[in-house]
């Protein structure tokens, strides 16, 4: 048998009981199959700025027909829950209880006021939760046009005057669905786990129990070690897609608009990243410990944070946007967006595939020279 | 009694110690609570500003030119190009050039000076949908902004409109940043003390010293107590850097009674550390004990309201988040730090992280002794 | 004859190796040793821990190159062609890496795959290598399920699926019992024969280098002797005795009487009687002592030149500062029926025992006869399925504190915290045993005294060495004066003067009135006991003084069985019997 033969067939053995110890162990499973879905559920159902049934006060200090017609057209909506009350004092004291995220007030001379043209509603929103409160304020806003707006044509009609109307158009996600958006990031996390986390823990385990001394006396090569720890996870990372997009289509209907084969070459580029940051890592780290909070750090941290997935990159500090080019995964949340919704667009996606093949290549490069068959 | 107290803190002591005793945990346990709140600081905002957009001006007229001066001047937009066809527009958002197009319809003038309605359309990119939200409503705002001047200034007769004043409670500007620090007091404080909690109890069963600790006089609710007060006290530190952090490298102001916050605080992380003694005595290993603690702090953060609101959730995940006490802690550090509440506003989240430290500290505790080995 | 000189398979020339430590300090584990191992045969690395042997071993194998010196291997520089020398070699070591979450023929293929065994040689490799390790049966359950003995055959049979040039084994022995000791050396000593292998094999079992053929005695990373065995033993010549008291003390006494005299050079208690090593040709004085002259084997002759090496040992007569309260005769340790089952597994079948107060028990037994889990059960550490137990008079899984403050417990893996110092550890476990103040002070002292643990006050424990380790566990479960001590194989991979020093102090405590329960692999340590349980399938086959144990394996040759004699023989015995009944 050839040099070359051997080196494959000891590869393969090595592999075959990676794969072993991979289904022996639940936590790993966990981490392969029940957490993309897991994830894919709560991204799915739970992250949402979507607002439904805001709790509102709304304090009518006159009531007229202007107000009662304004309550009704808001208890309408779906975006509100109105609770009416007579005072200010008592919506204050609802807001400060939480009962109530904001308050509308009618003026006592509205109707007089909104006969005038120049009406003023008053809306105050609890600002803790600043983002919340901003789509909340939109919302009373427009509420409060459209009820103008029928009100105008219930009634006599009123002189046309100079305006401006916005035609708002949202490409590639025309109902405006935050699922859409977020798969990317389910599809992120669960390669950075399986990729880095889960592959510098093994390697770390093989340190602590003593595993590699009896290994590395044998033929074996580095390289042959490297690629046993890299085939199954990536093969896990691959399944872990699979789950991820087949869940994302039949639970949310995400589309995908570019092709198959580019979204499985891409999440290969950056599977291979993370799984060479893994293997780095476990070559500086002996211990499960320390190996698990670099992980974290170096690569968890940024891939929810720094990608761009939930917070956009473009309005962080230019010093924090310069960072987020060290880290692999604002490519691959990048690359990942355009091929699910936008399709393949190769001027997007050629830079970060470019990019991810390099880093991919320098990593395993490193982890290749740094692992060595040496104790101590 | 007396010899209980000794006991537990002895353990408390020696716990401490073997966390903080090299230089390399010492750094690995404070340095990234400042990095995270630095760096989350910055990254976690909805707040948008340089939204790069490209105009296309049909109507080349003394308003229009307006309109895209008010757009450029406002400060959220930067002009990335100037398109001459409709053609050009596909290629300017799928190349992510521009997150959003503003197109200004042939007669946007003429229509203005004639009193009617002009037209102008907005594109943007919906693969961050939110952006693309928040951008739009933006430029809705300048629009707006825009067309009352324009009335003013051409002597038009104003809507009979209905004016929105609004007015900001506890954070005047709607600055994310405001709600999402004092979050992350809880947040971080979390991930780390729970990560500690699990392989603490997980690394002495791998390293036989679990046993030698059984076999002393320790009751294992000494145990528990003697291995969750020096987490918790580490988390403590760490929930003052990023408080620090907040309020003298943020500077956002704080509103509340520290007494209240550092006991609230105190709470919460008796809950987390004592879902971390929970995974930590079902873990077989390290390896079990990391992976446990991942699986379950992941989830917690996104159902925590950290970054969209528990409300916005579907009835039974919102049921679900009962038992995350992060979903508590944010909440509480939120009312605290900004809206400076008192306790009994707090009491709900209280009695629950109570009941939460209440169910998995005793559970942990008849673990140690009662998990076969 | 160079050019003959030059094919030996090892020949190791002034190899220098200095490691650092973590606190910066160097060690300094090889110092210019030189030796060469001849083709097909046996050589056995002997000396205390830390005398470098397993850095010399993995040198050997490519695992760790020298700082200066030459090692070659096969004819390779085992450093430069480490790929080449990993292909024709086999090591084991100390730890071997079995994948616990495997099955053992999943273990099997890995090795046999990792050297290029193709399918047809397995047909004839595999059936033989199950049979020389009795794993036949077993190839389906997970290594990790196997017991120690059987873990060890495991790790061989996976070094030796390639049939290795060179087979280097690493303390291959330690915390084997008896029966699979000898299995184990049969396979090795088959593979010499047979195979035309050559072996180099680290032991701190004395005993086991008797049938090497050449022995190295390494010692501060020096070689201080190195022959055959018969000429390592015949240094000793003249010099060793079996001795017997005239006032008719027990060979226990008698052992700790004499091992402290200056003129001895080593005594262990030995069928009864106390095998002495003089350092000179003639006899301490003594009228109470009558001697016998004996032929001397290696481990006198090592003791002898080890004990020349080293100097004076400290004084291992350990005095306790209170005597526990001795009712003499009175149980302290009491065993019902005892029953323990893991699923369908019986673990622990109705065993019954009691241990008096100030006595020296043993529990002795092949890996997985139930001796740990009893162990365990008594320390508290896991509930029993059925039967009665009871130690200082409570059962200590059900017991209040106050209960477990009566026992100390050294376990067989070092388990005190790694990562805290000397001084850190011992300040801890005394608070943990509700010591405080001025006693507290005391006690620490005491022990760091007794233990001679002083100058390793501020190191981290974790980086002690061996014997030391060992040290510092007996004085953390002594700080409180217990009154019953548990000690599960505490000298299991302990250098033979470590253990000489450990039971000294056994022996002390046990004359001041502490109970000590020990389970042990070494059959002379067995000599130390006041009685011994001998335990196998979870079922007490022997139970008596060593004296009455002895005597149940009469040898045909009509000599006095040693303990380990008449263990083999008590077990074998058992054995059989269920297989006819079977």
């Amino acid at each position: 048998m050839s040099e070359r033969q051997q080196g494959i067939r000891r590869t393969l053995a090595m592999t075959r009981k990676e794969t072993w110890q991979i289904l022996r162990d639940p936590s790993a499973i966990a981490i392969g199959v029940v957490l993309p879905l897991l994830m894919l559920i709560l991204f799915g159902y739970g992250l949402s700025f979507d607002i439904k049934n805001l709790p509102v006060a709304v304090v009518v200090e006159h009531s007229s027909a202007d107000t009662s017609s304004a309550v009704s057209a808001l208890r309408l909506s779906p975006w509100f829950a109105v609770h009416q009350v007579g005072t200010m004092n008592e919506a204050e004291q609802m807001m400060t209880e939480h009962k109530v995220n904001a308050i509308l007030r009618f003026p006592p001379n509205f109707s007089r006021d909104l006969a005038r043209g120049d009406a003023t509603l008053l809306v105050a929103v609890n600002a803790t939760d600043a983002n919340t409160a901003r789509i909340a304020l939109a919302y009373v806003t427009g509420a409060i046009g459209i009820w103008q707006a029928r009100d105008a044509k219930d009634g006599m009609t009123v002189p046309e005057i100079a305006n401006i109307a916005i035609e708002s158009r949202m490409w590639f996600n025309e109902t405006n669905q935050s699922q859409w958006f977020l798969v990317p990031g389910v599809i992120v996390m669960v390669m950075t786990l399986i990729g880095a986390l889960l592959t510098s823990l093994v390697i770390a385990r093989e340190w602590e129990r003593g595993t590699f001394e009896a290994l590395f006396a044998t033929p074996v090569r580095p390289s042959e070690i490297l690629l046993s720890k890299t085939i199954p996870y990536f093969v896990m990372g691959m399944l872990g897609l699979a789950f991820s997009v087949a869940g994302s289509q039949l639970l949310f209907g995400v589309p995908l608009r570019g092709s198959l084969w580019l979204l499985i070459v891409v999440s290969s580029l950056y599977l291979l990243v993370a799984l060479g940051i893994g293997l780095v890592i476990s070559s500086v780290s002996k211990s499960q410990f320390l190996s698990n909070q670099l992980t974290f750090l170096v690569t968890f941290l940024p891939a929810i944070m720094l990608s761009g997935f939930i917070f956009d990159i473009r309005s962080m500090p230019v010093a924090l946007q310069l960072i987020t080019h060290i880290f692999p995964a604002r490519y691959f949340v990048n690359s990942l967006q355009t091929i699910f919704l936008a399709g393949d667009v190769w001027p997007v996606i050629l830079p970060d595939a470019a990019i991810l093949a390099v880093m991919a290549a320098v990593l395993m490069r490193i982890a290749v020279k740094s692992t060595r068959k040496r104790i101590a | 009694m007396s010899e209980t107290l000794y006991r537990i803190v002895a353990l408390f002591r020696k716990e401490l110690l073997a966390i903080l005793k090299d230089a390399q945990s010492r750094v690995t346990v404070f340095l990234p609570p400042i990095l995270q709140c630095l760096i989350f600081g910055y990254a976690a905002s909805f707040d948008l500003n340089h939204v790069p957009y490209a105009v296309l001006d049909r109507d080349h007229s003394g308003a229009s030119r307006a309109l895209v001066a008010a757009i450029d001047g406002n400060g959220y937009f930067e002009r990335v190009a100037t398109l001459q066809k409709a053609s050009e527009i596909p290629e300017q958002i799928t190349e992510k050039r521009a997150t959003l197009v503003v197109v200004i319809d042939k007669d946007f003038e003429r229509q203005l000076m004639a009193g009617k309605t002009a037209k102008v359309q907005v594109i943007a990119d919906g693969r961050n949908t939110n952006t693309a939200g928040t951008a739009q409503g933006y430029i809705s705002a300048i629009v707006a902004d825009f067309s009352r001047k324009w009335r003013n200034d051409n002597g038009h007769a104003a809507p009979p409109g209905v004016q929105v004043i609004a007015r900001a409670w506890y954070n005047p500007n709607f600055e994310t940043r405001w709600n999402m620090i004092p979050s992350l007091i809880g947040a971080i404080t979390m991930m780390m003390t729970m990560i500690l909690t699990a392989m603490s109890v997980a690394r002495e069963r791998e390293a036989g010293t679990f046993e030698q600790l059984l076999v002393t006089p320790y009751r294992p609710y000494e145990i528990m107590v003697g291995k969750a007060l020096p987490c918790m006290l580490i988390g403590l530190i760490q929930a003052t850097l990023v408080l620090l952090v907040a309020q003298l490298w943020f500077r956002i102001p704080f509103a509340g009674s520290y007494l209240i916050l550092y006991l609230s605080l105190i709470e919460f992380l008796a809950a987390s550390v004592g879902i971390g003694l929970f995974i930590s005595s079902i873990a077989k290993n390290m390896q079990q004990a990391m992976i446990g603690s991942v699986v379950v702090i992941m989830p917690f953060m996104l159902m925590s309201g950290l970054t969209t609101p528990i409300m916005n959730m579907p009835k039974i995940l919102q049921y679900l988040t009962a038992i995350n006490p992060l979903r508590y802690a944010i909440s509480m550090t939120r009312q605290i730090y900004l809206e400076a509440a008192g306790i009994a506003q707090l009491l709900p989240e209280m009695l629950s992280l109570l009941a939460i430290a209440a169910v998995t500290l005793p559970i942990a505790a008849w673990m140690f002794r009662n998990r076969l080995a | 004859m160079p050019v003959r000189e030059k094919a030996q398979p090892v020949e190791i020339e002034r190899v220098h190796k200095t490691f650092r430590r973590e606190n910066g300090d160097t060690v300094k584990a090889l110092a210019g040793v030189s030796f060469t191992a001849q083709h097909n045969t046996l050589t056995a690395l002997v000396g205390p821990d830390g005398g470098g042997k397993t850095t010399l071993l993995r040198m050997i194998a490519g695992l760790v190159a020298a700082d200066e010196g030459s090692a070659c291997v096969l004819g390779m520089d085992a450093a430069a062609d480490a790929q080449t020398v990993q292909e024709r070699i086999g090591y084991m070591p100390q730890k071997f890496g079995l994948y616990e979450d495997l099955t053992v023929q999943q273990n099997l293929d890995l090795y046999a795959d990792l050297h290029g065994i193709g399918i047809a040689a397995r047909q004839t490799i595999y059936p033989r290598l199950m049979q020389m390790t009795a794993l036949g049966p077993f190839t389906r359950r997970l290594a990790g399920l196997l017991s120690g003995g059987m873990k060890q055959k495991l790790g061989l049979a996976c070094t030796l699926v390639s049939s290795p040039d060179l087979l280097l084994l690493d303390e291959p022995t330690v915390g084997v019992d008896p029966l699979s000791r000898r299995e184990l050396w049969e396979i090795v000593r088959r593979q010499v024969r047979e195979s035309g292998m050559t072996v180099i094999a680290s032991t701190s079992y004395l005993d086991e280098a008797e049938f090497f053929d050449h022995t190295i005695a390494l010692h501060l990373g020096k070689v201080l002797a190195e022959g055959r065995p018969q000429e390592i033993a015949a240094r000793a010549a003249g010099r060793v005795f079996m001795a017997s008291s005239a006032t008719k003390a027990t060979a226990r006494a008698l052992q700790s009487r004499l091992f402290r005299q200056p003129e001895i050079a080593d005594a262990v208690p030995e069928a009864g009687l106390v095998r002495v090593v003089t350092h000179e040709a003639e006899l301490p004085r003594n009228e109470n002592v009558i001697y016998a002259p004996v032929t001397p084997r290696f481990e006198d002759g090592f003791m002898l030149l080890f004990r020349a090496a080293v100097g004076d040992i400290q004084a291992t007569a350990i005095k306790l500062e209170h005597r526990p309260e001795n009712a003499p005769a009175e149980t302290a340790v009491e065993v019902r029926d005892l029953l323990r089952t893991f699923g369908d597994f019986v673990a622990v079948n109705h065993v019954s025992f009691d241990v008096r107060r100030g006595e020296i028990y043993g529990l002795l037994g092949p890996n997985g006869a139930g001796k740990s889990t009893t162990f365990r059960m008594l320390c508290g550490l896991i509930p029993a399925t059925g039967g009665q137990l009871r130690v200082a008079g409570a059962d200590l899984r059900t017991s209040r504190a106050e209960a477990r403050a009566k026992l100390g417990y050294v376990a067989q893996k070092f388990s005190l915290y790694g990562d805290l110092s000397v001084d850190e550890n011992l300040d801890f476990f005394a608070s943990a045993y509700g010591l405080r103040g001025d006693r507290k002070r005391t006690r620490i002292a005491w022990a760091k005294a007794q233990f001679d643990l002083g100058a390793m006050a501020t190191l981290p424990s974790g980086q002690l060495p061996g014997g030391y380790k060992q040290r510092l566990a007996m004085a953390a479960a002594l700080l409180h004066e217990p009154e019953i001590l548990f000690l599960d194989e505490a000298t299991s991979g302990a250098d033979p003067l470590a253990r000489r020093e450990f039971w000294g102090r056994i022996t002390a405590l046990a004359e001041q009135g502490v109970t000590v329960i020990v389970t042990t692999h070494f059959m002379e340590e067995a000599e130390y006991c006041d009685r011994v349980i001998i335990m196998d399938g979870g079922v007490a086959l022997a139970e008596g003084s060593p004296e009455n144990i002895r005597a149940r394996a009469k040898r045909s040759d009509g000599h006095e069985p040693t303990m380990e004699d008449a263990f083999i023989a008590i077990v074998e015995a058992s054995r059989q019997d269920l297989r006819k009944a079977a």
